[in-house]
């Protein structure tokens, strides 16, 4: 099994026709994925790929059975199409884009929390998600992820994710499901959303975790596991050297007023349980020495 | 973004905050100036990005202009933590009967805005939340909402200010908010509010950082962008759109993405190197951009080797081949490069690099290869 998404999950991809949403949608598919629709306001009506294009995301879901989405659109129409997106009957919400604001990712969160408390949204600013074998819904470059299990992952950023993903492979070892989360302040899913479903999921026997500075997601991910997980759980965080009060790239990773540190974070993870790699390769190593005695 | 406190002012006057009448003056003669301009007794102020500016002898109080003319002279060209003073604000004196905090900020955990209220201001609320936690108040804001005035006025409540300063706070929080949200603002903070004499609340102070996502809708905020705290470095690098913080070290740093950066920063450091910088070139990056942070790092002459660290998702492996070779044409780069390229289309990558590799160009495997290389070429 795989969490969030299958091989039955079929997509609307809102920005199918831009470069980026043309050149990833496109990917997807070959992967596999159910790309089953396009959204542009003024193209409805029109093909691209052979994929149908709808004006707006309900019509998609009406003519298509779309139950997720994907959003390349421009960080400045994130806002709007999220709340389409829930709006018209998505499920499963994966925006790519980065750069959002942070008040508007404040915004949508708690506006789908009240109104659609269904609705899961991933990222702003994430790579998306992967089922190997089964679905691939964003940027994630299908063929360095091994299919099959044991393991899931959930990542705060992007390029470790395919790390992980790699690192794995390179010991044949499988995912059930990869999450890229996104390093953004206020992310649609977080580790615990993530934790929960891997712990829930029967396929999945152990989960890496991958963290990075700035606020403390990390921190509460420890709490959780501490008290609700039984599945190990291995974890790397990248900034262990990062100065205080320089932003690394993302909008999420600072560290300031002494909080935020890797270092607190790594603690807090292995009072936890968790066994802590020093670098993305070394805790591919923990992982595979915990699958070799399953 | 962060601003200027003069700048902050000005962000809160626009939303209608009551802030002192000031100058901003880059020279001693301006100073005096302005303080001739405003009357004294006035307060002269050091422009710096950064907290601790009164113990650094940063803001001092000028009865008449010999004293303005003393201190101004005396405070720029003050480091400050690093910080050179190159601008103070002068401002008409206030009377100060008591010192308030406000702020208002974004809580990741909860996902909610957090306003933070307390009688005990003119200190670091670091410290108050340490000693007296009591003594804050706080509310959180569900976005959706916004703050409703009677939300407003229970949490002024909870703070104990006394009666003559609760209807000014109140009125001075809900702008606060507006300017905090309409502005796109990280972080609003006055410390500290003050209480006059007279019964006047009023903001004594302005730390204000700004959401750099959020330039599409404020056009106005390019004025600030241009005021921010950066190296020589960090400004070339700025200027070409890249993700780039200046670090001490040898070995330059390019990667995609920011965790792979933080990673790769990290790793240079546990095989004993020290990396020059981090550098995200960041999603959709092609051979422009390639060429842009080699330029930056290049010009570091700090920098003995350089560390080119991609994992393809965004970026494709042959546009980063392209790239490199691109630039290595463009500019002479003075220090051995070496590469680590994997993921989306990494095989036409590595292929199209292949040929060209040398003693100047290598090419490892893994991360932690490439790292060990590149830290052995600096030693």
């Amino acid at each position: 099994m795989s969490i969030f998404v299958d091989e039955n999950t079929k997509v609307v991809y809102q920005g199918l026709t831009g470069s980026q949403g043309s050149y990833y949608g496109r990917l997807n598919r070959e992967y596999g994925t159910q790309v089953v629709a396009g959204t542009h306001p003024k193209k409805g009506g029109t093909e691209f790929d052979g994929v149908p294009i709808f004006s707006t995301v309900a019509e998609a879901v009406n003519e298509t059975g779309a139950t997720a989405s994907c959003i390349f659109i421009p960080a400045a129409g994130v806002k709007g199409a999220v709340l389409e997106a829930a709006e018209g009957g998505i499920k499963f919400i994966v925006a790519i884009t980065e750069g959002v604001p942070a008040h508007d990712e404040a915004f949508f969160f708690n506006q789908l929390k009240r109104d659609y408390p269904d609705v899961q949204l991933l990222g702003p600013n994430c790579p998306g998600i992967i089922s190997p074998g089964k679905c691939n819904i964003g940027i994630t470059a299908g063929h360095i992820a091994k299919s099959g299990g044991p393991v899931g992952i959930v990542s705060r950023s992007g390029t470790l994710t395919y790390q992980a993903l790699y690192e794995l492979k390179q010991k044949n070892i499988g995912v059930t499901t990869c999450v890229g989360i996104g390093g953004d302040p206020v992310p649609g899913t977080s580790f615990i959303d993530c934790l929960s479903a891997f712990e829930a999921d029967p396929e999945t026997k152990a989960v890496m975790m991958i963290g990075e500075i700035g606020g403390s997601a990390e921190e509460e991910a420890a709490e959780f596991i501490q008290q609700h997980m039984t599945k190990p759980v291995t974890s790397y965080i990248a900034g262990v050297t990062a100065p205080p009060g320089k932003k690394m790239g993302h909008a999420g990773a600072i560290v300031s007023g002494g909080k935020g540190t890797a270092q607190a974070k790594m603690e807090a993870l292995e009072s936890a349980g968790v066994k802590v790699g020093q670098n993305p390769t070394e805790a591919g190593e923990l992982m595979a020495e915990i699958v070799a005695l399953f | 973004m962060d601003l200027f406190e003069y700048q902050g002012k000005q962000f809160f006057a626009y939303y209608g905050m009551p802030v002192s009448p000031g100058q901003i003056a880059f020279t001693t003669e301006e100073a005096v100036s302005a303080a001739e301009e405003l009357g004294t007794p006035v307060m002269v102020k050091a422009q710096v990005h950064t907290g601790g500016r009164g113990k650094a002898g940063g803001v001092k109080f000028a009865a008449d202009i010999d004293a303005v003319r003393e201190h101004a002279s005396n405070i720029l060209g003050l480091d400050i933590k690093g910080h050179i003073v190159g601008r103070v604000w002068i401002e008409k004196a206030s009377d100060i009967q008591e010192e308030y905090y406000a702020s208002f900020t974004l809580d990741r955990s909860a996902k909610k805005h957090l306003g933070m209220l307390s009688k005990e201001g003119g200190v670091e609320i670091e410290a108050v939340a340490e000693s007296n936690p009591d003594a804050i108040a706080k509310i959180w804001v569900d976005p959706v909402d916004g703050l409703t005035r009677e939300a407003c006025e229970e949490w002024v409540l909870q703070a104990s200010l006394p009666e003559q300063a609760v209807q000014g706070t109140i009125e001075i929080l809900m702008q606060l908010y507006t300017a905090y949200t309409e502005g796109d603002a990280d972080l609003v903070e006055i410390n500290p509010l003050i209480l006059t004499p007279q019964g006047n609340v009023h903001v004594l102070d302005a730390k204000v950082t700004l959401d750099g996502n959020s330039q599409f809708r404020h056009e106005d905020y390019a004025q600030f962008d241009e005021t921010q705290t950066r190296d020589e470095r960090e400004t070339a690098a700025h200027a070409k759109g890249l993700q780039y913080v200046g670090l001490d070290g040898s070995v330059g740093v390019i990667a995609n993405g920011a965790g792979l950066a933080m990673s790769t920063v990290d790793v240079i450091n546990q095989v004993g190197g020290q990396p020059a910088n981090f550098l995200d070139i960041g999603g959709g990056a092609n051979a422009d951009v390639m060429a842009g942070a080699l330029e930056v790092i290049n010009n570091d002459p700090n920098v003995k080797a350089i560390f080119i660290n991609i994992f393809g998702g965004i970026t494709r492996g042959e546009e980063v081949a392209n790239g490199i070779l691109e630039a290595m044409k463009r500019v002479e780069i003075s220090s051995p490069i070496v590469i680590r390229l994997d993921g989306t289309n990494a095989d036409e990558g590595r292929a199209i690099l292949e040929p060209n590799l040398s003693d100047k160009l290598l090419m490892e495997d893994t991360m932690l290869d490439a790292a060990k290389k590149s830290v052995e070429l600096v030693s």
